[in-house]
């Protein structure tokens, strides 16, 4: 193709959306509305995936070691268990400040236990994978000197269903508005092309290749993809930064944290600009090529 | 330069258009297709420029064979063909310059000929003063010559009009023919299909009639039937 022709092609699409300003202006608001739907969604659900990672590497593994067990004793069951395979993380806490941290919890009265304390040493255990951490428990359980394994048994396992349920919906329903987005805009932008028709007709009429007609309003499709993106990748920019440092800054929550802006706005406006213009050239492919074949 | 030969065309909804039509047209040649509302002359003038392909049968184009020709060709086919409608088809958004230009440009003309022979075509229709004008902004026939314009720019051999007076007043109509005339004094074929009895039998010329998708009657400088 000749460089005269492909100016002559990007020229043309720019005229052509603002020679149908009413149909470029449904299709870019098409775009916008859509992608600020798509956007809106993922930030809750990738957040909510978030808190769901938060809540698996929250689960552990208390392993309490017989309270008459001696102190090499104590030390050869804690290398045991950092050398089980698949254990991220031992944290040692002896039964000094296990009783300690019960006293806090539930009050003085237990400081009567001070005298003769009951408590035996402990080990925190995080798994590399949470899912793994029932197999790992019942490892260690069958250790020398262990005398409680607890992780929560039966909760940890239906807390994970219900996360890994949660997650299937949510990527479910991402796919399902990316199909709605896809099938709106495609058939906004079919409109627009259909009203174009004659302008097809005459065009293969007059000798022009079906290159030579479908190249302009794949560029159409191109530019009304990316011009709906802007709206959305601004407004989701400016209040997830603000969303942020408001929840970060000012409640300092210790329980979530929000998916940092960077890297995720830099995906998130990648992924919305990605779909927009897609979604824009296919829309436009496809009605193109039927009026091509007709 | 056109030959069809047992052409049939069958649409799906099981009209026939053409039931064996064969005819010969020559280099130059200036043909009225006449005929009743739906007896296929659409259909046979479409067959030319390929917009139709028949069920069966051969069709010639400077011995180019039509019916077998692949969809990529098509465009090549067309830029030798010049087509005028009765609904004019102007894009309405395009100026008239810009309008014939368009033609050329979609076969990736050079800017300095497009100007050339837009320019040329635009004094042989008489437009010279209206090319910054709008198609709605003109009159019918002022249209048709915007058409008409558009369809010979690229110096197409044949051109092909189908009821190019159709939406036409007579005197408009006349103005008309005298373009098509000049047209073919070029050595430029024209085939037209028409209801104009006026036109028909003042400006003798060919006529093939066609009825029931058959050619009844084919005259050199015939008439126009008045059982039509």
């Amino acid at each position: 193709m000749k460089s005269r022709t492909v100016r002559r092609h990007i020229r043309e699409s720019f005229k052509s959306l603002s020679r149908n300003g009413w149909m470029t202006f449904a299709s870019v608001s098409a775009v916008t509305v859509t992608l600020l739907l798509i956007g809106v969604f993922i930030v809750i659900m990738m957040n909510l995936n978030q808190l769901a990672d938060n809540i698996e590497n929250d689960v552990e593994i208390k392993v309490v070691a017989e309270p008459g067990a001696s102190k090499e004793e104590v030390q050869e069951l804690l290398k045991e268990v950092k050398e089980t395979s698949g254990v991220a993380e031992v944290q040692y806490s002896s039964r000094k400040q296990e009783l300690e941290h019960m006293i806090q919890s539930f009050g003085d009265e237990l400081a009567l236990y001070k005298q003769d304390n009951p408590l035996g040493d402990a080990l925190y255990v995080k798994a590399d994978d949470p899912k793994n951490t029932a197999s790992i428990a019942n490892e260690i359980a069958t250790y020398p000197n262990t005398f409680d394994v607890e992780y929560g048994e039966g909760k940890v396992e239906k807390l994970f269903k219900v996360l890994k349920i949660g997650r299937n919906i949510g990527l479910g329903l991402i796919v399902a508005l990316l199909f709605t987005a896809m099938f709106l805009i495609s058939n906004t932008i079919r409109l627009t092309i259909v009203a174009r028709r004659t302008e097809i007709d005459i065009m293969k009429l007059v000798g022009a290749t079906d290159s030579f007609v479908r190249i302009p309003f794949m560029l159409e499709g191109v530019w009304l993809g990316m011009f709906g993106a802007i709206l959305p990748m601004t407004l989701m920019t400016i209040f997830y930064s603000k969303l942020y440092s408001f929840w970060e800054g000012r409640l300092q929550n210790q329980l979530f944290h929000l998916l940092d802006p960077n890297p995720f706005l830099l995906q998130l406006n990648f992924l919305l600009l990605f779909v927009a213009v897609f979604i824009g050239v296919w829309g436009s492919f496809m009605s193109v090529r039927k009026f091509l074949k007709s | 330069m056109i030959v069809m030969k047992n052409v049939y065309k069958k649409y799906p909804n099981g009209v026939v258009a053409s039931n064996g039509i064969h005819v010969e047209i020559e280099k130059g040649e200036f043909v009225y297709v006449v005929g009743p509302s739906g007896a296929g002359k659409s259909t046979f003038i479409k067959m030319m420029y390929r917009e139709e392909v028949p069920t069966s049968g051969l069709i010639y184009f400077n011995n180019t064979e039509l019916t077998k020709m692949q969809r990529k060709d098509v465009p090549y086919l067309r830029r030798q063909i010049g087509v005028v409608f009765q609904d004019f088809k102007l894009l309405p958004k395009l100026t008239v310059y810009e309008n014939i230009a368009y033609a050329l440009e979609v076969i990736e003309e050079s800017p300095s000929v497009i100007r050339q022979k837009v320019t040329e075509v635009l004094k042989l229709v008489g437009l010279t003063k209206k090319t910054r004008m709008f198609p709605n902004e003109l009159s019918g026939g002022e249209q048709q010559r915007v058409s008409i314009a558009r369809s010979i720019v690229n110096q197409p051999k044949l051109v092909i009009a189908d009821e190019p007076t159709g939406n036409l007043d007579p005197e408009t109509s006349w103005e008309i023919m005298k373009i098509f005339e000049r047209i073919n004094a070029r050595g430029t074929t024209i085939i037209m299909a028409t209801h104009n009895k006026d036109i028909v039998d003042n400006q003798p010329h060919r006529v093939i009639q066609i009825e029931g998708g058959l050619i009844t009657r084919d005259e050199n400088e015939g008439e126009y039937s008045n059982e039509i």
